[in-house]
């Protein structure tokens, strides 16, 4: 069967011609697909064409159509471009689409994020719970009718502020008491707050014990984090634990959610650019070039070749200090205190000096722009990068190396722990080194090419054995490649403009959808973004590595040591802004 | 001030009590470990090598609130993680003390919308704010020197009930 379809385009539409049509709104692409065929559907484009990886799920409120829309992308591991089909639904409660959960397990979190922000409910789902905002919080933020205390206007830039050269507060504008609206029938006088912890703690797997002499043994619940060093910010996550092995686990997140998509609708398509800097605020430049990327595509516009350059250099030195942090503090966790990480921010320093050079801010670069980057390299900073990338980095690399890729305290903790077989990365939508860790050599820079990526000459790091020391390895070894990269930029890169045209600070970008997806030094970093023609994105997703990698988290802990979840949670590399965006 | 010129040069200095104290509270301030959001990466690199914070007596962070003095708040609040912020402040034991970090910590930053408290001050009250997004480390340190400055001054009696 799966002959019949060639790779290049697969045409749902003549295999389902009941069921799928082609989407022929302007700009767009894809298939949109009837909700009762969605799991025959997705089952055949899973099983029989291949598309192993659901990369996102999210969606789309067509408020002027009265439509509501949930978008899936999926690719391919062996590389290639993507299939996306979406599904529509009337706009009007009880919203429900069948879960796909059972096909794609890397479904989990992505279709209880959508539950959460626009009210979707996925029948099938086993633990379909809020993820982001807490139990019992009123509404759906990410509704286009959805409106907070202190709304004032849908879209930005506000006319109250700076009228006339003069900063208005909202909250004058719009006293607090004007607003505030209640759902219906509430009525505060006999509201009880519903316990936001008890559904949580109800989907935990529950279990007693006995042993021979009829002795029960007990579960124990252990909440790590908020506020717990080795959550790396603000994680949570419940843990129930038989002595010291863990049984189940649920991750709490949200503690850092801020609706950073909520916000990027509201911003127009230059103002967003500032705010992708904090999602990942280690990768500022990566993140910049993802959503550059996808407006690039949406308005058609070539990047200038020095620009194309310029961005390969900053990503790669970005994924050179990422994994260089992250070592340092993998190993903060492991019980090295500090050590590591102070070697590791010494070169990581280096690294930022050159950012500043180039774009005035040491992590919030804000440095891409529409078609090129806003300003041009210093002659000072190119210096400074050749030293880096030929003397320095490549030595400091080694010396990590030297000190602990052998050191037999570090072997003993990651060796065999925290399994996680391709099949199960696969499933569970793991990009990024976690899945190249599993043996699965899959990198977009190589599956689908962006930027100048197919100029260059690199290795895809993977190693075979699926664990803590796999993770470790690759990211090592990356930083070689990533060094391979760059000694090619930058004994290549020509002279010549950095924007195509003059900046301009409202741009115009014709309607339609388009998804720009990079390798971030975390994994698959996309940006998933819908303009209607206006000065405002009418949809604005980001797809971010670290949320969907914690995915597969409860998999690789169950049967581990409390102690090795710290590990495991280290390896995975998150970072909290772009978990909870 | 007397004793000194009397007896000459023995190694000896006299102080009040209370500036004893207020100087010994400024050389071993022990910040929580605390990070929010990208703040705390500045935060983290003011106390690597390069910009060394422990200059200042702070180099030891402390994850239980009930050990520290100090709780820097590196990063936007969101109205989930606030009740948990104000228990942490509220085990931390007195005198403490509170930096707002960032400008998010001291008036919501970039994030004005309903998920994110619009300055932690809301919440606990606030000793110094570092402006900046984020703060540089140098930044953060001017910070710190100048909640010394403000801790130096500080009176027993500020203290008492009343
Ligand atoms: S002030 Fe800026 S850098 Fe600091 S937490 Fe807020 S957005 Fe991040």
């Amino acid at each position: 069967m799966a002959t019949t379809v060639s790779t290049k385009s697969v045409d749902l539409s003549t295999i389902f011609p009941d069921a799928v049509i082609a989407d022929e709104r302007k700009g767009y692409t894809g298939w949109l697909v009837e909700k009762d065929n969605l799991i025959e559907i997705a089952t055949y484009v899973r099983e029989e064409l291949d598309y192993d990886l659901l990369s996102s799920v999210t969606g789309v409120d067509y408020l002027p159509e009265e439509k509501m829309e949930v978008v899936y992308q999926v690719y391919k591991t062996t590389g290639g471009p993507g299939l996306f089909f979406k599904v529509q639904i009337p706009r009007e409660d009880p919203m429900e689409i069948p879960s796909v959960i059972n096909i794609w397990p890397g479904a989990d979190l992505q279709e209880r994020e959508i539950w959460d922000l626009y009210g979707i409910k996925f029948p099938g789902h086993p633990d379909l719970r809020r993820i982001l905002t807490w139990e019992g919080f009123e509404g759906h933020p990410m509704r286009k009718d959805w409106q907070e205390p202190f709304y004032e206007e849908e879209t930005k830039p506000f006319k109250s502020r700076w009228p006339k050269g003069e900063h208005i507060h909202a909250e004058e504008i719009n006293p607090y008491h004007d607003n505030l609206k209640f759902p219906p029938k509430f009525n505060p006088e006999n509201w009880t707050p519903t316990d936001p912890e008890e559904a949580l703690y109800t989907s935990l797997k529950k279990f007693t014990t006995k042993n021979e002499d009829g002795l029960e043994a007990e579960q124990i619940i252990v909440n790590m984090g908020p506020q717990h060093p080795s959550t790396h910010g603000v994680f949570r996550a419940v843990v129930v634990l038989d002595g010291e092995k863990v049984v189940s686990l649920k991750p709490v997140m949200g503690y850092l959610h801020r609706n950073h998509e909520k916000i990027g609708e509201r911003n127009t398509y230059l103002h967003n650019m500032p705010y992708t800097d904090r999602l990942d605020y280690f990768n500022s430049m990566a993140n910049n070039w993802a959503y550059a990327l996808a407006v690039e595509k949406l308005m058609g516009i070539e990047v200038t070749e020095r620009s194309e350059y310029i961005r390969v250099i900053m990503s790669e030195l970005t994924r050179i200090q990422n994994h260089l942090v992250w070592v340092g503090i993998f190993l903060n966790d492991l019980g090295a205190v500090v050590t590591p990480l102070l070697y590791a921010f010494e070169e990581r320093e280096l690294i930022l000096d050159i950012f500043e050079e180039v774009s005035g801010a040491r992590m919030m670069c804000n440095y891409y722009r529409f078609g090129g980057v806003v300003r041009d390299m210093p002659v000072r900073a190119f210096e400074k990068l050749k030293q880096l990338v030929y003397d320095r980095l490549p030595g400091k690399i080694e010396e990590f190396e030297r000190l602990l890729s052998e050191n037999e305290i570090l072997l003993s903790r990651v060796k065999g722990i925290g399994y996680l077989s391709a099949k199960d990365a696969i499933a569970t939508s793991m990009t990024g080194p976690m899945l190249r860790a599993s043996g699965v050599p899959y990198d977009i820079r190589r599956a689908e090419p962006y930027g100048i990526y197919d100029r260059f000459d690199f290795d895809v790091v993977t190693r075979p054995e699926c664990d803590l020391y796999a993770r470790y390895h690759v990211r090592i070894e990356e930083m070689h490649q990533s060094l391979r990269i760059l000694e090619q930029a930058v004994s290549t890169i020509p002279e010549g403009p950095i924007l195509p045209k003059k900046p301009v600070y409202q741009v115009r970008v014709p309607a339609g959808e388009a998804y720009g997806r990079i390798e971030s030094p975390k994994g698959e970093l996309g940006f998933y973004v819908i303009s209607n023609g206006k000065p405002n994105p009418w949809r604005y997703h980001v797809r971010a590595p670290s949320f969907i990698n914690i995915t597969a988290l409860e998999k690789m802990c169950v049967g581990e040591k409390i102690a090795d979840f710290v590990a495991i949670l280290g390896a995975i590399d998150i970072v909290l802004g772009e978990l909870d965006r | 001030m007397g004793v000194e010129q009397k007896l000459g040069n023995m190694g000896m200095v006299t102080t009040t009590l209370e500036q004893f104290v207020n100087w010994s509270r400024t050389r071993a301030m022990w910040p929580m470990l605390f990070g929010l959001a990208c703040c705390a990466i500045e935060m983290m690199s003011a106390q690597a090598a390069h910009y060394d914070m422990s200059r200042f007596g702070m180099e030891l962070m402390r994850a239980s609130p009930r050990q520290s003095d100090l709780m820097i708040v590196a990063g936007r609040v969101s109205r989930k993680m606030g009740p948990i912020l104000r228990r942490l402040y509220d085990q931390m034991p007195e005198p403490k003390w509170v930096v707002a970090m960032g400008d998010c910590a001291s008036c919501g930053g970039v994030f004005n919308n309903y998920a994110i408290h619009q300055g932690v001050d809301e919440l606990v009250p606030v000793d110094v704010y570092v402006a900046g997004c984020p703060p540089r480390p140098e930044a953060l340190i001017h910070g710190i020197v100048t909640l010394y400055e403000k801790v130096n001054g500080e009176k027993f009696t500020d203290y008492t009930d009343s």
